[in-house]
């Protein structure tokens, strides 16, 4: 892969969002810093609570009302149809602005639940025709007519007859292929999938995955996918930022991140997946819950869970040491000073037997 | 192994729900499977392939429409006395999916983990009680303090050791657990399982546990059922299973699975099964034994199919 000349579509710099609750405020995301490039495939790894959908919420202007953006910028870099590109920061954008030009037609957001992202009260044609009649008042013929192509692009049999029909009258698995159809109808150039799969099972899972990929390929369009599940990763990313309590700890490319993992965090994530090969007795876990963001964290959120922790992670938090020209890993144990520490036999093992199979 | 005495034998389970004077839904067709003491039986599927009525069946949350349910060499699948009522409400417990929604906002853990000792009478005084509890959550690695706090002072995973607190206070001998690792975090999904894990060690309760994730389940269970439109297609031991999968269904739920490895992972295309397109009819298949335990629903002519290609 060419890493040099590539054309930047999204980036995250420094973000920082409060919410405010009955408790105190909450500091949800501590200086976030991601790139995403064009026709490449991001995926943002962490527990729940770690902020991962608050990020993108973010970029596409539906953060809760009790939220405070602190500092940062979401820059975004999009084509005119005549040609200019233009740069704009998404956090600095009216609401009314991000409707009008960002929303649905530049990017567009697949969430997780088809059902509660679905109008129960609309077929599901009026649904996909919405938003194209709204962006580019497309005449309704013309838009019914791209409705249909949509649906049999997306593999739904029928198409004609789906028009007509409500979400209740299709299945888990038809409901999110016409939630990716409706994503896809304004033609966005970068498409967010907020754990577009944890509500289906793992047959349509690999089936929702495969389709969206297909879709990236044959249209060329970049695509986030936010997740908790690294067998989903595994499946359709370019990079991987591994995020927790709010902060990216660890980011590179897949196979970096797969078979070369720095970050104790990391290590205990991959570790945490079952794996069909093995017959071990015990699943590896990581001990503890992810910290409460109410209070202030000194130094690395993750030393109290980490094993490996050095005394300076409680009272300093690591910046983000270099690994390679894309990997980089938030931990001391990176530091020259550092004692060398490995990752987990049993994780060593288990990348060894994977490069092993690969080859 | 074969001697040992079964504590749950399911023989030719139907549960049908009327829809309409037309429209009867068949949730589960047919199902025969047993689970002896101590064991753990996953049961697999796909949404709608019947798997939680099968579990809901058997504690009797529905009166079953055909078949016989045998727990304890007691037959529970017709109207109950009063007794067998008490018998199977203490021995039989289950665990639910959603930690949040199964645990009464308004009462304490306490009280939600003590209620079945209250309805059965299962403590002497006052203090006996308190200990139980206290004991029961130590268990399942909660302190004692946590009995005076709310559900929703507790995260997901700590909610979920509550639900499994609540049913193992009763000390029984089957536990019902469905689906319940799904709404969890990978991370907190595995210290579940290891709890469940220990705690069976422990106590040689039998589990049932119903999921859609097979990698979790190849984890815990002993034997696997494999279950698609209300039809148990396949069951065996984990080995025969995962080693050996004969029904074309199996194939695909087993090559659905995704894994923690970029390279094999993203050029692998997951095995499709199409029940109308296979030309499978579940209907004319029978019990086909295959080996020790593994069995596959099949008719002579798809096993002979089946068992060649592979």
């Amino acid at each position: 892969m060419e890493y040099a000349d590539r054309e930047h579509v999204l980036s995250i710099r420094d973000l920082s969002i409060t919410f405010k609750t009955g408790a105190g405020p909450v500091n949800a995301i501590r200086g976030v810093n991601i790139d995403l490039y064009k026709g490449e495939t991001l995926a943002v790894v962490g527990e729940s609570g770690s902020g991962k959908s608050v990020t993108f919420k973010a970029a596409m202007g539906i953060l809760a009302s009790n939220s405070i953006v602190n500092s940062g910028s979401i820059t975004y870099t999009y084509h005119h149809n005549d040609g200019t590109t233009a740069t704009v920061d998404l956090l600095k954008m009216k609401t009314k602005d991000i409707r009008r030009h960002i929303n649905g037609k530049r990017i567009a957001m697949i969430f997780q639940d088809p059902m509660t992202s679905l109008d129960p009260t609309m077929p599901i044609g009026k649904q996909i025709m919405e938003g194209m009649i709204w962006h580019y008042k497309t005449p309704k013929k013309e838009a019914w007519a791209k409705a249909v192509r949509l649906l049999e692009e997306v593999g739904i049999d029928e198409p004609e007859k789906r028009m007509r029909q409500y979400p209740h009258q299709l299945s888990g698995g038809m409901r999110q292929r016409v939630v990716i159809a409706i994503a896809l109808a304004c033609d966005p150039d970068l498409l967010i999938c907020d754990e577009p799969t944890t509500a289906l099972d793992v047959t349509i899972q690999a089936k929702i995955l495969e389709l969206i990929k297909r879709v990236q390929a044959e249209r060329g369009i970049s695509v986030i996918y936010i997740t908790h599940d690294l067998g989903v990763v595994a499946k359709v990313a370019d990079f991987v930022n591994v995020m927790y309590a709010g902060k990216i700890v660890e980011t590179g490319t897949i196979d970096e991140i797969f078979y070369d993992p720095r970050h104790p965090y990391t290590w205990g994530l991959l570790s945490a997946m079952p794996d069909l090969d093995t017959d071990d007795a015990r699943l590896y876990t990581i001990p503890g819950s992810p910290p409460n963001l109410l209070h202030p964290v000194p130094g690395d959120a993750f030393a109290p869970r980490n094993s490996y922790a050095l005394n300076i992670d409680e009272r300093m938090e690591p910046p983000m040491f270099k690994v390679s020209d894309t990997h980089y890993a938030a931990t001391w144990l990176l530091d020259e000073r550092a004692p060398k520490v490995e990752m987990p036999k049993e994780l060593r093992a288990r990348i060894q037997r994977m490069m092993k199979e690969a080859n | 192994m074969e001697e040992r005495k079964p504590l749950l034998e399911v023989k030719g389970l139907k549960q049908y729900f009327k829809g309409s004077r037309q429209f009867t839904v068949k949730a589960v067709d047919g199902v025969d499977f047993v689970i002896y003491p101590g064991e753990t039986y996953g049961l697999v599927g796909e949404s709608g392939s019947g798997k939680s009525t099968i579990g809901r069946s058997v504690i009797r949350l529905y009166k079953p429409t055909a078949g016989q349910i045998l727990f304890n060499g007691m037959d529970i699948s017709g109207n109950l006395t009063n007794q067998q009522n008490q018998q199977l409400r203490t021995q039989m417990q289950m665990i639910f999916q959603d930690p949040m929604a199964c645990l009464n906002p308004r009462k304490k853990v306490g009280e939600i983990i003590a209620q079945g000792l209250d309805i059965h009478h299962l403590y002497k005084n006052h203090a006996e009680r308190q200990q139980k509890v206290a004991d029961i959550l130590r268990k399942v690695g909660l302190a004692p303090e946590h009995a005076d706090r709310y559900p929703h002072q507790f995260s997901g995973g700590q909610r979920q050791r509550v639900g499994i607190a609540r049913a193992l206070i009763m000390d029984p001998k089957l536990i019902i657990a469905d689906e319940c690792i799904s709404a969890l975090d990978v991370s907190i999904q595995a210290q579940v399982v290891n709890l469940m894990k220990d705690l069976q060690e422990e106590t040689g309760t039998a589990y049932l546990f119903i999921a859609h994730d097979l990698s979790m389940v190849k984890y815990i269970s002993d034997r696997i059922g494999v279950l698609h439109l209300g039809h148990l297609v396949e069951t065996g031991t984990t080995e025969e299973i995962f080693n050996n999968p004969v029904h074309p269904y199996t194939q695909s739920l087993l090559s659905a699975i995704p894994q923690p490895d970029p390279r094999t992972e993203r050029d692998r295309v997951a095995k499709t099964y199409d029940y109308k397109q296979a030309g499978v009819d579940y209907h004319v298949g029978k019990r086909q034994h295959l080996e020790g335990t593994h069995y596959v629903l099949a008719t002579d002519e798809e096993l002979a199919k089946w068992t060649a290609k592979s």
